[in-house]
């Protein structure tokens, strides 16, 4: 089925544009102004932490009771990869919408399967870094750094857990061949919210592990 | 052409040779974005490290922003969809930058004021 047959199946609307479209980009707009919150809020009080572990540079800080001299925190290869994971699953998704939009199942659950893989292997990344520092003495009220920084990381890893979790259920009514061409629109707004996880990624990626 | 089939024909979304092509550029752009890290800190050598230090943040700003325009127009269909959406996310998106930009020019103020 075309484009325009499955939208000539949806309830008409002043604009022209579906509804649920309409409500999603307006949702996406207001999380634009809560990631800028957290962002601005990260930025402020960079470089203000009176004790360590530090991102970027070696600190003294308290870890077992004492005050001991600590490496930079800060895995960059493990990130790297983890943002191209992340990067990769919004071309899965789009393959996913095509196949979708195509009418062709197999395309469909293939490419969803390997976004839910690539949002799972992420939330794994972050969890496994989240208790690395914990090990290393970074606790969520240890500095300013680490307040902001499980503050804006943590929100935007339970995006993205909201996020597989959307999928996940997408994924399951695929698999059982409830997603025909004329309801692509439902894996269409998951998608573009899974677009929006993966450009606040963008931001925060260069944001807090590569500017020094 | 009415309101309907002006949608209609703005909603022909690329296809995955196009969708290919936008992935390997998203990923050449943040193997960029890590190149240009490295060469700010020195891991690339130390000759290229006083050319790169001072620009490192500007060059970061300037990927991030190209593969986040990358995305919103191509993955997320801006380019093809209704302009109407696209002024539902891109009002928001100015707010949200000059929050972000008034709130370190006002941070920085204070600190060099409170200095004084």
């Amino acid at each position: 089925m075309s484009d325009a047959a499955a939208h000539a199946m949806e309830h008409p609307t002043s604009t022209g544009i579906d509804s649920k479209k309409v409500a999603i980009w307006t949702l996406i707009g207001s999380e634009c102004l809560l990631f800028a919150s957290l962002i601005s809020t990260y930025l402020v009080y960079k470089g203000k932490s009176l004790v360590g572990p530090l991102p970027h540079t070696e600190s003294q800080c308290m870890l077992h009771g004492k005050m001991q001299a600590c490496e930079p925190i800060f895995s960059i290869p493990l990130v790297t990869f983890g943002t191209a994971v992340l990067l990769f699953s919004s071309f899965f998704i789009v393959l996913a919408l095509y196949g979708a939009q195509k009418g062709n199942r197999k395309m469909l659950v293939g490419w969803l399967s390997m976004t839910v893989l690539c949002g799972l292997f992420f939330i794994g990344m972050q969890v496994y870094e989240f208790t690395h520092f914990y090990h290393k003495g970074l606790g969520y009220s240890t500095n300013l750094f680490s307040s902001t920084f499980y503050t804006l990381t943590g929100f935007h890893g339970s995006h993205v857990t909201v996020g597989v979790i959307w999928l996940s259920t997408l994924l399951y009514r695929a698999v059982k061949g409830k997603i025909p061409p004329a309801k692509s629109i439902n894996l269409e707004i998951a998608a573009l919210y899974w677009h929006f996880v993966d450009v606040v990624w963008i931001v925060i990626f260069p944001v807090v592990y590569l500017m020094r | 052409m009415d309101a309907h089939s002006e949608v209609h024909a703005e909603h022909a979304h690329p296809t995955p040779g196009l969708y290919l092509k936008i992935a390997l550029v998203l990923f050449v752009l943040t193997a960029f974005e890590v190149l240009a890290f490295e060469a700010g800190r020195g891991g690339l050598g130390a000759g290229i490290r006083p050319i790169f230090e001072p620009i490192t943040v500007v060059l970061l700003i300037v990927l991030s922003a190209a593969k986040f325009a990358l995305v919103a127009m191509f993955y997320m269909h801006l380019k093809q969809d209704p302009r109407l959406l696209a002024n539902v996310f891109i009002f928001p998106l100015v707010i949200a930058a000059s929050l972000i930009a008034g709130l370190i020019v006002l941070f920085q103020y204070w600190r060099v004021v409170g200095a004084k």
